[in-house]
């Protein structure tokens, strides 16, 4: 009985410590995409609150936390409250199985990438509940396309998903990042490196998860839902106050999330650039952070510079071109694994 | 065990509070959104039994993909409530009548149900030292394989069903051709020209 006490009670602190590492983390990160956003345009960017702006995001949040809570009259109460909730909920409670070390995750469990991609496509439902709650237009034009959009591209993400668990031979998070120690390099007679990972091997798979993880997450240039010059904000557009916070702040999160799912199913996790004996001595959780940050910086820089798809053309991307191509490389990479004997055991 | 009892329990009260929330809530998107806490609890019971890859396969398919697509439609659908309910007195005694029909065929035929003793032991999940994954895997595509491709054949037919059905051809519409698109250089899309002032082309 003290021992379960004592298990739940660790269990709550190590959640409790690594949502407030994660929430700091985020605020930093849309410091973080503001200022390359405001670089490539060549704007200065945040930079009055804290010194070179830094705090801007916790400004930010106060600012949304002291405003009124304006429910519409005409929107659906209950669903209208709990789909900001949702969104921020479900962004979250994913980074319980996310390993940022070797051994340190919250819950190590045996099927946690099917668990992350059961709540990625749940993210959904905050905008179609937030949309359509909200009982007005816009709102509800966009909770549709986001429904037609992020189902098209959890398939293709399953899908890409698959050809990694195939190389892998596991569902664990851990098990993946640990089978990227070798590879193709080390097949090669080079040492331990970056080009064990599975970005090599499976590049075209690497471009089509992060476009559809892009997608996924509503990020430009696949931000429908949101297009400001056609539905103002989208499913936010009712929405004002800490709702309208939880929706940025789950928006965010999972797109933190998507990086780290990146880094561990094709930039190797934790595992330093190349095995020598000084990199190793780097702890991996700064390897796993610094992964997570390059993945979010290209995020960042695909924003800034691509101009956003119309929608018949996101569509066509999703199931004309992303489906038969990743479709194919499952059965691509099944076919050479077992020719060539390299199934893992 | 105390915590996984606590929890068999939440799960199983909450899942039939929010099944019966499904028929007896007024509002369709209501309706889905409890089906939706539904197939959570289960997935959860699914855990507890310790199925967990079917519990996220439950998630994944049902939640992430099924219900989307039920939400989808139910939005767009104009439902009147009023004029739905309008005719429910004179629809009722005919309901109850049938209802009360099933139940009592139901009752014959459990009430003499007999089960095979080894049935009533808990099922045991997986063989030890396998993970679900795996054991699901080696079973499915050694023992059943040809129920597995039977059903993937359904499946198959059954989407190409819904294309032929769905799929029209009409005259007359623009369509636009990608790679004719893509392929378009400067010299076939624009022409330069010089214009002189106040000539106009």
């Amino acid at each position: 009985m003290a021992e379960m006490a004592w298990l739940i009670g660790l269990i709550a602190i190590q959640s409790v410590a690594l949502l407030v590492a994660l929430l700091i983390a985020v605020s930093f990160l849309i410091y973080f995409d503001r200022k390359v956003w405001a670089a490539v345009q060549m704007r200065r960017g945040p930079n009055v609150v804290g010194p070179w702006g830094i705090l801007q995001s916790f400004a930010d949040l106060l600012k949304f936390v002291f405003k009124e809570v304006i429910i519409p009259d005409s929107a659906n109460k209950g669903v209208f409250v709990i789909a900001p909730m949702v969104t921020a909920l479900l962004a979250l409670a994913a980074w319980a199985v996310i390993p940022l070390n070797e051994g340190w995750a919250i819950a190590d469990i045996n099927v946690g990438v099917l668990y992350l991609f059961a709540l990625s496509s749940l993210g959904v439902y905050g905008v179609i509940m937030g949309g359509w709650a909200s009982n007005s237009k816009y709102p509800f034009l966009a909770a549709l396309r986001s429904a037609a959009q992020m189902v098209s591209y959890e398939v293709s993400i399953g899908f890409v998903i698959i050809t990694v668990l195939l190389c892998a031979g596991s569902l664990n998070l851990s098990d993946i990042v640990v089978s990227q120690k070798t590879g193709l390099g080390t097949m090669l007679g080079l040492p331990n490196s970056f080009l064990d990972w599975y970005w090599l091997p499976l590049l075209p798979m690497f471009v089509v998860f992060f476009v559809s993880a892009l997608a996924e997450t509503n990020r430009p240039p696949f931000d429908l839902v949101e297009a400001e010059s056609e539905l103002v904000a989208g499913h936010m557009v009712e929405y004002s106050s800490t709702p309208y916070l939880l929706f940025m702040l789950g928006e965010y999160v999972a797109i933190t999330l998507m990086c780290a799912l990146t880094s561990i199913l094709f930039l190797g996790g934790w595992l330093p650039i190349v095995d020598v004996s000084w990199l190793n001595w780097i702890p991996g959780v700064v390897w796993f952070v610094g992964k997570v940050v390059f993945v979010f910086f290209m995020f960042a820089m695909v924003k800034a510079m691509v101009p956003r798809y119309r929608y018949d053309q996101l569509m066509r991307l999703g199931w004309k071109v992303f489906l038969p191509l990743s479709l194919f490389w499952v059965a691509l990479t099944a076919a050479v694994l077992v020719t060539f004997g390299w199934l893992p055991a | 065990m105390l915590a996984a009892t606590l929890f068999f329990y939440l799960f199983a009260a909450l899942a039939i509070a929010s099944a019966v929330m499904v028929i007896l809530s007024r509002n369709p998107v209501h309706s889905v959104l409890f089906l939706i806490l539904c197939f959570f609890n289960a997935a959860g019971l699914f855990i507890l039994m310790g199925a967990e890859f079917l519990a996220m396969i439950l998630v994944v398919v049902y939640v992430g993909a099924v219900a989307v697509l039920f939400l989808f439609v139910v939005m767009m659908l104009d439902v009147d409530f009023v004029k739905l309910r309008e005719g429910l007195a004179s629809y009722l005694p005919v309901g109850a009548v049938i209802g009360l029909i099933v139940l009592a065929e139901l009752a014959l035929v459990f009430g003499t149900w007999s089960l095979a003793p080894e049935s009533l032991k808990p099922a045991a999940p997986t063989p030890s030292g396998l993970t679900n994954t795996q054991a699901l895997g080696e079973i499915l595509y050694t023992k059943y394989f040809y129920w597995f491709q039977a059903a993937g054949m359904v499946l198959l037919v059954a989407m190409i069903g819904a294309i032929v059905l769905t799929l029209r051809h009409k005259e007359g519409v623009k369509r636009q051709n990608v790679a004719a698109q893509v392929a378009r250089t400067p010299a076939t899309a624009i022409e330069i020209r010089k214009v002189e002032p106040g000539q106009g082309i």
